[in-house]
C-alpha cells in the first residue's frame, strides 16, 4: 500500500482504506520516503517534543530581552492578566505558552521551527498547554505532532510553509492549521473534522502579509502567534461542533498559494511593507541599523 | 517532492530565524571543517539582508559560533565572540553595504593554525539549508548535507576516474558529483558527495596518489 500522500482528498483516502488516524497515516508515509525505523522517528519526534516543553517553560519562567530590545516579557503580562480576561484562564494559558516560545525565539533561545522559526509558538503552545490542561500523556502528544506534520506536509507540497514566499497565511497561518488539525484528533475527532479544521484555520488568515519592523522575528511575528493559537483552538471547536469548511482543504491550500503569488515582494518578508514601512517601523529600523552592539552587550548572560 | 515530516516540525534550533541564524551556523561550520577544527583566524562578510538586519537576528553570533565548531541548536550561540576572545581565535565580522546575488550571503576567510587558508561564499536557502557557492575563487555549488570531498586539481584527463577510483577502494560510495573548472587547461575541482564519511587518511591517499591534484580538503 503506498502511503505517500500530497493532498489532503490522498490522506482521507488512506486513512479510510487502512482504518487509521492521521497521526498514523504521517508515520506510515515517514517510513516510506525516510530512512529511519519506527523507533527512530518516535525517538525524533519525542526530541522535539522535548525541547518544545523546555521552551515553554523558559518563556515562561524568566525575563528576556530580543537583541533589538523590542520584545521582553509579554506573555507573562497577559498570564498575570488571566483572572480578568474574557478568553477564560484555559484559553489564555495557551496564548501565553504561544506567545512564549516565540518570545524564546527572539531573545536566541532553543526552539523547535513549526514549521518555521517564526511561527514557532502556535503548535507548541496550544498542544503542551492543552494537554497538561487536560491531564494527557506525552504518547497522546506525539501523536499530535505527527498528525501536524502531516497538515504540514501537505501545505509544503501545494503551497508553501515560507513567508517569503506566501507571506504570513503561509507561515502562522500553517502553523495554526498543523495546530486545528492536531487537536482534533487529541480530542477524538474524525479525519474529515481534521481537515475541516485545517481548511477554517487557512481561509480565517487568507491574504495575511508578512511585514517585520526591521526585518526581525519580532513585531509583529509574536502578537500573530498570539492570534494563531486562538484560531486553532477556535477551528477545532467549530469543526468538533459540526461546522463544516464549505470550501474543501486542498482547494483552500491551492487558494492560499495562488493569494501569496498575488502578494507584492513587499510583504512577503522583506520589510519594506506593511507594519514594517509605518513611521515607527522605519523609525525603529533605523536605530537599529544605527545602533553598534558591542561584544559586551551581546555577550552578557542573563 | 516528499518532504519529510521532520522538515516540517524541525529542526530543533537557537531562535529567531532559521535562514538569518541557523543557516548561519551551518555556513560557519564550513570554516570549522575545512581547517579541521583548528581555526586560527576568520574573517566575517555579511552581505544583503544578512547585512541589513543580520544584528537583530544573531547573524554575526551564530556564524561565529559556527566557525567555533557549535550547532545550530547550541545555547552558547549567544555568548560565541566573547568564547572566540577567550580562545584566542581572531575573528572579524563586517557588514558590508555591497549587494549579492542571493540576498542571504557571506563570504568567510578562515585560516587553520598550520596555516592554511579558504576562502569561500554562502548563502542561506530557507529552514536553514545552505548552500556554498564559491570556494578559493572556484564557483561550485553543494549543499554540504552529505560528507564533501572537495578536490581542487589540474583540468586534464584522467584524474577523476583515479579519484574516484580510490574512493572505491575503500568502499565509499558517491551520492552526488559535480566538476567545476575556471577556464580549460586550468585549475578545477570536483565536489564529491559521499554517503560515508571521508577519513583523513582518504584524503591523504588521493593527495599524494593522484598526479595533477592541487589540494583535498572535506567537510
Amino acid at each position: 500500500m503506498n502511503m505517500i500522500f500530497s493532498t489532503g482528498a490522498e490522506l482521507f483516502d488512506i486513512c479510510k482504506e487502512n482504518n487509521i488516524t492521521i497521526s498514523e497515516a504521517a508515520v506510515r508515509y515517514e517510513l516510506e520516503i525516510g530512512e529511519r525505523t519506527r523507533g527512530e522517528i518516535y525517538s525524533e519526534m519525542r526530541l522535539n517534543l522535548k525541547t518544545m516543553k523546555d521552551s515553554i517553560k523558559q518563556g515562561i519562567s524568566s525575563k528576556h530581552v530580543s537583541v533589538s530590545g523590542l520584545v521582553s516579557d509579554d506573555a507573562n503580562t497577559l498570564l498575570e492578566f488571566a483572572p480578568e480576561s474574557v478568553m477564560g484562564e484555559n484559553l489564555t494559558k495557551i496564548v501565553a505558552s504561544a506567545m512564549a516560545v516565540t518570545e524564546v525565539n527572539a531573545t536566541m533561545g532553543r526552539i523547535v521551527a513549526a514549521p518555521t522559526a517564526g511561527a514557532s509558538g502556535i503548535l507548541p503552545g496550544v498542544l503542551i498547554e492543552y494537554a497538561h490542561q487536560r491531564r494527557l500523556d506525552d504518547e497522546m502528544l506525539l501523536k499530535a505532532l505527527f498528525n501536524a506534520s502531516a497538515i504540514g506536509v501537505i501545505i509544503a507540497k501545494n503551497a508553501s510553509i515560507a513567508g517569503a514566499s506566501g507571506g504570513c497565511q503561509a507561515e502562522t497561518g500553517s502553523a495554526s492549521a498543523m495546530t486545528a488539525s492536531a487537536l482534533v484528533e487529541m480530542r477524538g475527532g474524525t479525519v474529515a473534522q481534521s481537515l475541516d479544521a485545517a481548511a477554517m484555520t487557512l481561509k480565517n488568515v487568507m491574504g495575511l502579509v508578512c511585514d517585520p519592523v526591521a526585518g526581525l522575528v519580532e513585531c509583529p511575528c509574536i502578537k500573530r502567534n498570539a492570534l494563531g493559537a486562538v484560531n486553532a483552538v477556535l477551528c477545532s471547536d467549530m469543526a468538533l461542533s459540526g461546522i463544516k469548511s464549505i470550501i474543501p482543504f486542498d482547494e483552500v491550500v491551492i487558494s492560499m498559494r495562488n493569494v501569496g503569488r498575488m502578494m507584492h515582494p513587499d510583504l512577503r518578508e522583506t520589510a519594506k511593507g506593511g507594519l514594517a514601512a509605518t513611521p515607527t517601523g522605519l523609525k525603529i529600523a533605523e536605530q537599529m541599523a544605527k545602533e553598534k552592539y558591542d561584544l559586551a552587550k551581546n555577550s552578557k548572560r542573563d | 517532492m516528499n518532504c519529510s515530516i521532520f522538515d516540517i516540525i524541525g529542526p530543533r534550533m537557537i531562535g529567531p530565524s532559521s535562514s538569518h541564524t541557523a543557516g548561519a551556523v551551518r555556513i560557519g561550520q564550513i570554516a570549522n571543517k575545512l581547517v579541521n577544527g583548528r581555526v586560527k583566524r576568520a574573517k566575517i562578510t555579511l552581505f544583503g539582508s544578512f547585512s541589513e538586519t543580520g544584528r537583530g537576528h544573531g547573524t554575526d553570533m551564530a556564524i561565529v559560533a559556527g566557525v567555533l565548531g557549535m550547532d545550530p541548536d547550541e545555547g552558547g550561540i549567544r555568548y560565541s565572540k566573547l568564547t572566540a576572545h577567550q580562545q584566542g581565535i581572531d575573528v572579524s565580522i563586517d557588514f558590508s553595504k555591497e549587494e549579492a546575488a542571493h540576498p542571504n550571503t557571506a563570504s568567510v576567510y578562515v585560516q587553520g593554525d598550520d596555516g592554511q587558508e579558504y576562502t569561500y561564499i554562502g548563502t542561506s536557502i530557507g529552514g536553514g539549508r545552505i548552500e556554498i557557492t564559491s570556494i578559493n575563487d572556484m564557483d561550485v555549488g553543494f549543499t554540504c548535507e552529505y560528507p564533501t570531498l572537495i578536490v581542487f586539481h589540474k583540468d586534464r584527463p584522467g584524474i577523476i576516474t583515479r579519484v574516484t577510483a580510490a574512493l572505491a577502494e575503500r568502499k565509499i560510495n558517491i551520492a552526488f558529483m559535480k566538476v567545476f573548472r575556471s577556464q580549460k587547461s586550468q585549475g578545477a575541482c570536483m565536489v564529491i558527495e559521499t554517503d560515508s564519511n571521508i577519513s583523513e587518511e582518504v584524503l591523504k591517499a588521493i593527495e599524494n596518489d593522484v598526479d595533477g591534484i592541487t589540494e583535498v580538503c572535506s567537510i
